[in-house]
């Protein structure tokens, strides 16, 4: 831990901001230049995806599917039963949605080992709207058995999120966003399938966040320290398997938890970790995310704004929380 | 490795003798999918018995060709065929569909028992084949894949998704048979939404087709294997015109026998058809 109580794997300020996209993309091509013996397949949207790429520099490993979603997983499926390491990429929205039974009964009832990485997740895909605004694809993947599921926080662990994936073998769902956010680790960060990761330490509010929200949960524990409020942030990139040990101690250590996503409430993180603590260690809990709606058409960063997923949206949650709290305590609850 | 024959008297008591196995176990489970299992059973035994390079006594062998059974459902007849071959005892066939058996209700991927694929929810098979049939390519390997559709599983959008990709890849180490039997579980296809006309669809497709007349006349199905092998650049299927509930007079055409297993009565009736003592 620095001064300022950061993890020392993380920037004292927000570094610059990046598409983990364009991470994805040349963390393929890398992969592919040290011989792993991988394919990638795209639904016709290679250049957003970044997988064009790979396509460019392997195109006999790289398979355009066309709009063909469920085709595009089954085929995976096949690829994966003859042994290749099959990476099959769309945006979120329909990797999970249009294509779920097919993720269902071909690759994770199988337990095949297809790498589901999407793109274009949550509100911040901006000026599309609604129809490709995935809110609900962590709950979509979280839901299936043998499936596990990332969403990296930045540019640094999304590298290390690819090449994880390519180390441990079986089916897994990648969220990854569209829009440039600042990246907020050092080159000395560690990524582990089913760790959580304490960014920074503290001892009145646990924020638990994924993707681009831990940046924003970093800046939220800025303001609320301005309060005096001591705020604990945890990066919960694997959210399954999630990790339950830690989820537990510090939710225990704060007895106040925030959840933040830029996702459905319902079935994502604040599902996941409401999941655990209402078994392991019930815990007053307030869920940032999307409240059980659709998006909307505008600027991805102003969205955020726009549906009360920034900074000072936690920070008002945790505050709140620690007021009930106090009051509790007061009449002797 | 698993010898193969073409000797159509071998073949047509394999048949005889998997379409009895199977009734058996459909009538111990007391439920499964009677009628597109007996419409089946040619196809399924002609490609384990005569057509594909495998070996039930190593069933990982990296050389071995692959079949899909895509109209899941029908497992009866493969699992029954998979026993005949020697993948697992013939007596297992009889835990069919009960707890801790391997032999599920719908294919579960299980390569002990010679299962390649999990199946049963209809239009998948065809892109896991496709997804095969790309890897070995990229592999210089000559592997051949066979899969094994219902006429059903034609109303699945995805399935033409798959049929494109095929055709778009020039994957002509694939060999897709439709099974034929004109009904589905809500009756037949013509009263509910017909298919017609499915081989110049697939034509349409940038398939090679052969209209097999009857897929249950093993010498045609023979001869099919062969033309198969000599079409290059394009996929091939055959329509395989069948009959549903194939070999028991009281199953024939009968939708109803879609989905339910034969009762204590229809078991005798059918094995005394079938040549076989109760």
């Amino acid at each position: 831990m620095s001064a300022t109580g950061l993890s020392d794997f993380v920037l004292e300020e927000p570094g610059e901001s990046t598409y983990i996209r364009e991470v994805y993309g040349k963390t393929l091509v890398e992969l592919g230049r040290e011989g792993r013996d991988i394919v990638v397949l795209d639904a016709d949207l290679t250049v957003s995806t970044k997988t064009s790429y790979f396509g460019k520099e392997f195109p006999e490993r790289f398979f355009t599917m066309g709009v063909s979603e469920q085709d595009m997983m089954a085929t995976a499926a096949g690829f994966a039963l003859s042994g290749k390491v099959p990476f099959a990429s769309t945006f979120a929205v329909f990797a999970t949605g249009r294509a779920w039974e097919h993720v269902r009964q071909s690759i994770a009832f199988p337990g095949l080992n297809v790498k589901i990485v999407a793109t274009h997740a949550g509100v911040t895909v901006g000026e599309d709207g609604a129809t490709h605004q995935a809110l609900e694809d962590v709950a979509l993947m979280r839901v299936l058995p043998n499936m596990k599921v990332i969403v990296p926080a930045d540019a640094v662990e999304t590298e290390q999120v690819i090449r994880a994936i390519v180390r441990d073998k079986g089916p897994v769902y990648v969220r990854l966003a569209r829009v440039k956010f600042p990246t907020i680790f050092n080159e000395s960060y560690h990524f582990d399938i089913g760790k959580a990761r304490i960014l920074r330490g503290g001892t009145d509010v646990t924020i638990f966040a994924i993707g681009i929200m831990v940046s924003e949960a970093l800046e939220a524990a800025r303001i609320l320290v301005k309060g005096g409020v001591s705020a604990c942030v945890v990066n919960v990139s694997s959210v399954k398997p999630i990790d339950v040990e830690t989820i537990v101690k510090t939710a225990s250590v704060t007895g106040a938890v925030v959840t933040a996503e830029d996702h459905s409430i319902i079935g994502g993180l604040g599902g996941a970790v409401s999941e655990v603590l209402g078994e392991y260690c019930p815990t007053p809990i307030k869920r940032i995310g999307m409240r059980d709606r659709f998006g909307t058409s505008g600027n991805g960063m102003k969205l955020l704004e726009h549906f009360g997923l920034k900074a000072r949206n936690i920070a008002d949650a945790a505050r709140g929380l620690l007021d009930i709290n106090r009051r509790s305590e007061s009449v002797g609850l | 490795m698993f010898k193969t024959t073409s000797d159509v008297n071998v073949l047509k008591e394999v048949a005889r003798k998997v379409r009895i196995d199977l009734l058996k176990a459909l009538h111990r489970a007391k439920s499964g999918h009677t009628g597109g299992s007996l419409s089946s059973v040619e196809i399924i035994v002609s490609i384990y018995f005569s057509e594909m390079r495998h070996d039930p006594g190593n069933p990982r062998w990296e050389d071995r060709d692959r079949f899909i059974l895509s109209k899941g459902h029908g497992v009866p007849a493969l699992y029954s065929t998979l026993a005949h071959a020697g993948y697992f005892d013939a007596s297992e066939l009889m835990t069919l569909r009960q707890l801790d058996s391997r032999l599920q209700g719908h294919p579960e991927y299980d390569l002990d028992i010679g299962i390649e694929a999990s199946t049963g929810s209809l239009g998948h098979g065809l892109s896991t084949a496709n997804g095969m049939a790309l890897a070995f390519k990229l592999d210089g390997r000559d592997n051949r894949i066979y899969v094994l559709l219902s006429d059903g599983e034609l109303q699945e959008g995805a399935t033409w998704e798959a049929i494109t990709s095929s055709s778009y890849r020039k994957l002509d180490n694939l060999c897709a048979f439709v099974d034929r039997n004109r009904f589905q579980n809500d009756g037949a296809m013509a009263d509910i939404k017909d298919i017609e006309p499915v081989d110049e669809k697939w034509r349409a497709f940038g398939w090679e087709v052969e209209n097999l007349p009857d897929g249950h006349d093993i010498p045609a199905i023979l001869k099919t294997f062969e033309k198969a092998k000599t079409v290059k650049g394009k996929p091939f299927v055959v329509i395989a015109n069948t009959v549903k509930g194939k070999g028991v007079s009281i199953f024939e055409n009968q939708g109803k026998y879609h989905g339910v297993a034969p009762s204590d009565e229809e078991l005798e009736i059918a094995l005394k058809e079938l040549g076989e003592a109760a």
